[in-house]
C-alpha cells in the first residue's frame, strides 16, 4: 500500500490526575502537561513497523485543534512519519466531525489506512475510528492487538471481552489499536532536529467544506463519587471473619 | 413519548447478562417503551430470554445468516434502518457495543453517547470521562435521535418474569462482504465470566510471574469466582489481556473483589468503583488500593493468599 494515516490527538498526560474546576464549568488543564494520547502512539508505531517492512511508503500523522497540536505532530515527526497535517479548530472536534475531517484528509491524499487509537484518555469516547469507518464506508477493526496484511486485505486481531477475535478486512480500512499491538519507540536528539525539518501543513477547518456534527452540550462537570476508606483487618482469621459477617463468604 | 430501542448482545445460543442491563438503563427513560431487537441466524433461544426481562414490550428479531457471528459493519446499517421508528437506541459499553454503536450513530449523523451511568432526562445523561475522575453531564441536541452505550457496571440486571411479544422482522438493507469473521479464541476456562461474576479475584504486578498466579486460580476456584488483572500484570504476560480490568480493560460491579498485589492506579480502580466490597491484600501499607477498599489487610500476598484459600474449606 501507498499511505498510512494516523491520528495523533493532544491530551492531558496519562500521569496527570485531573481536577474538576470549582464552578464545574470543564476540568483544570491550565499547567497541566499535554501528550500524544497514549493509544495514538502505538497507532503511529505500527504503521511505522509496516512502513519499515517495505509493506507502505508513507506515514502521514494528523492532528485537530489549535497551533498548541503541532507539539505532538513534531513528535510524531520524531518517532518517524514523513509528514504531517494539522487541521485548525478553535475547540476540540467531536468524534463524529473528527471523522469528517478524517474522511476529506483521505479523499485529499488518497490514504490506504488508517489506524487511530482505539479511545482517547481525556473523553474516554471510543468513537471516532468506528465513525470514520461509517462515513467512509469501509471496514472497521477496533481493539487491534495484532495485524497483517496481505496484498489488498489486512488480518487483524482484536480483543474482545471473551478473549481474541481474528477478521479479515480489504483496504482501505479502518483500525483502531489496543495497548498490546506493540511498544512505541522513544524518540531520540537527532531525531527532534531532522523531525524540524519535515512537513508540517496547517488546513484551516473552514477550508475543508467539512459540515460540522451536531454537539452534545456539556452541562456540568463534577468529580466521582468516592468510595469510603473501609476497615483494615489484621491476618487472614481476621478478614475471613469480615467476610463472613457481609455474608460474602 | 420516547421509546427506546435495545441492541441484544448474544453468542447465537444465549443472551448476555449485558443485554439486561441495557434495559434497566432505558426504563431510567422516562415513560419509555422499549423493544429488545435480537440479529441472529437463528433468533428463537435468545429472544425467548430477551422476552423475559421486566420492562421489554417487544422483541424483534431478524434473522440472517450474515449475522451469526456479529460483525458491526454488516450490523451497523441493519441498526441504522430500525432506528427511524425509535427515540433512543441503546447499546452495551461492552466490546460488542463499543464497536457497533459508534458505527450506528454515524450512520444516522450523530455523536453517541458513551458509558451512560444515570438518566437526568430524555436527551440528558451522566458520563464518566478522564478514567472515572471526572463525571460529566451532557444533553444530546433535541430533535435527533440518541445512539449511546450503556455503563453495564451502573446497573443490576433488570429482573425476569415478563413474556413480551416476539416478532421477526424483515430489514432491507444491503450488507458489506468487505469484512470477514475468522475466528474467535476464548480463554477455555470454566470459570465464570469476568462481566457477570458476583465475586472476582484479581492479581497484579507484585505475583511475580504467570506460575505464580496459580496462586490466584486457586482461590478463585475456591470462592466460584471470576478471574481479574492488573495492566501491569497483563502487560507482563501474566495472564491473558481479557482478564484486565480497569479503564482501558472491562469495567465491573461484582459483589465481591478481591485485589491482590494490586497497587490500585486510578485507571485500575475506575473499573471497580461499582463493586459490592473491595478486599485488598497488598504488601505495601501505602498502596492506593487501601483508599478505596471496605477490608485490607497488608502483607505477604505469598502466605496470606494459601493461608486464605484453606481458610475457606
Amino acid at each position: 500500500m501507498e499511505k498510512i494515516l494516523v491520528g495523533l490527538k493532544r491530551v492531558v498526560d496519562y500521569n496527570v490526575r485531573v481536577q474538576v474546576k470549582s464552578d464545574g464549568s470543564g476540568v483544570e488543564t491550565d499547567g497541566v502537561k499535554m501528550s500524544i494520547n497514549p493509544f495514538d502512539e502505538i497507532a503511529l508505531e505500527e504503521a511505522l513497523r509496516i512502513k519499515e517492512r517495505g509493506e507502505a511508503s508513507e506515514v502521514i500523522v494528523l492532528s485537530i485543534g489549535t497551533a498548541d497540536s503541532q507539539q505532538q505532530l513534531r513528535t510524531g515527526l520524531a518517532m518517524g512519519a514523513d509528514r504531517a497535517i494539522l487541521v485548525q479548530t478553535d475547540e476540540s472536534a467531536d468524534p463524529l466531525t473528527a471523522a469528517r475531517i478524517f474522511k476529506a484528509i483521505i479523499e485529499r491524499e488518497n490514504v490506504d489506512l488508517v489506524i487511530l487509537g482505539k479511545q482517547a484518555i481525556d473523553d474516554d469516547n471510543s468513537q471516532t475510528g468506528q465513525m470514520l469507518a461509517a462515513v467512509w464506508g469501509r471496514p472497521q477493526a477496533t481493539f487491534a492487538s495484532a495485524v497483517s496484511f496481505d496484498g489488498n486485505t489486512a488480518r487483524v486481531t482484536r480483543e474482545v471481552d471473551i478473549g481474541l477475535e481474528t477478521i479479515e478486512i480489504d483496504l482501505p480500512a479502518v483500525i483502531t489499536v489496543d495497548l498490546r499491538l506493540n511498544e512505541p519507540r522513544y524518540v531520540k536528539l537527532p531525531d527532534i532536529m531532522k523531525a524540524k525539518k519535515k512537513p508540517l501543513d496547517q488546513i484551516p477547518f473552514a477550508d475543508l467544506g467539512v459540515e460540522a456534527a451536531p454537539r452534545t452540550k456539556e452541562i456540568k462537570f463534577e468529580p466521582p463519587e468516592s468510595r469510603q476508606r473501609g476497615i483494615m483487618v489484621e491476618d487472614v482469621a481476621g478478614l475471613v471473619t469480615a467476610l463472613k459477617d457481609k455474608g460474602l463468604v | 413519548m420516547s421509546k427506546v430501542l435495545v441492541i441484544a448482545e448474544h453468542n447465537g445460543a444465549a443472551l448476555n447478562p449485558s443485554t439486561a442491563k441495557c434495559v434497566a438503563c432505558a426504563k431510567q427513560v422516562e415513560g419509555a417503551e422499549i423493544d429488545v431487537v435480537v440479529f441472529a441466524a437463528s433468533a428463537s433461544a435468545v429472544a425467548a430470554e430477551a422476552a423475559q426481562i421486566s420492562g421489554v414490550g417487544r422483541v424483534l428479531t431478524v434473522e440472517r445468516e450474515e449475522n451469526d457471528p456479529a460483525i458491526a459493519a454488516l450490523l451497523a446499517p441493519q441498526i441504522a434502518a430500525l432506528a427511524s421508528s425509535y427515540s433512543h437506541v441503546f447499546g452495551p459499553s461492552t466490546a460488542f457495543g463499543k464497536d457497533v454503536m459508534p458505527r450506528v450513530a454515524a450512520l444516522l449523523g450523530v455523536n453517541q453517547i458513551s458509558d451512560i451511568m444515570s438518566v437526568e432526562g430524555p436527551q440528558r445523561f451522566k458520563r464518566p470521562i478522564y478514567a472515572g475522575n471526572a463525571i460529566v453531564t451532557v444533553e444530546a441536541p433535541a430533535d435527533s435521535v440518541v445512539v449511546a452505550t450503556v455503563r453495564t457496571a451502573s446497573y443490576p440486571a433488570a429482573d425476569g418474569g415478563n413474556s413480551a411479544t416476539i416478532e421477526n422482522t424483515n430489514i432491507d438493507a444491503e450488507l458489506p462482504t468487505h469484512t470477514r469473521f475468522i475466528e474467535v479464541q476464548t480463554g477455555q476456562s470454566d470459570r465464570p465470566d469476568l462481566q457477570a461474576a458476583a465475586k472476582v479475584v484479581s492479581g497484579g504486578r507484585a505475583l511475580g510471574s504467570e506460575e505464580k498466579f496459580a496462586l490466584i486460580y486457586k482461590l478463585a476456584d475456591k470462592l466460584g469466582a471470576a478471574i481479574g488483572s492488573s495492566r501491569a500484570a497483563v502487560d507482563a504476560g501474566y495472564v491473558p489481556p481479557e482478564t484486565q480490568v480497569g479503564q482501558t480493560g472491562q469495567i465491573i460491579a461484582p459483589d465481591l473483589y478481591i485485589a491482590i498485589g494490586i497497587s490500585g492506579a486510578i485507571q485500575h480502580i475506575t473499573g471497580i468503583k461499582d463493586a459490592g466490597t473491595i478486599v485488598a491484600i497488598n504488601k505495601d501499607e501505602e498502596a492506593p488500593i487501601f483508599e478505596v477498599s471496605d477490608i485490607g489487610l497488608v502483607g505477604d500476598l505469598f502466605s496470606i493468599v494459601p493461608e486464605l484459600t484453606d481458610a475457606l474449606d
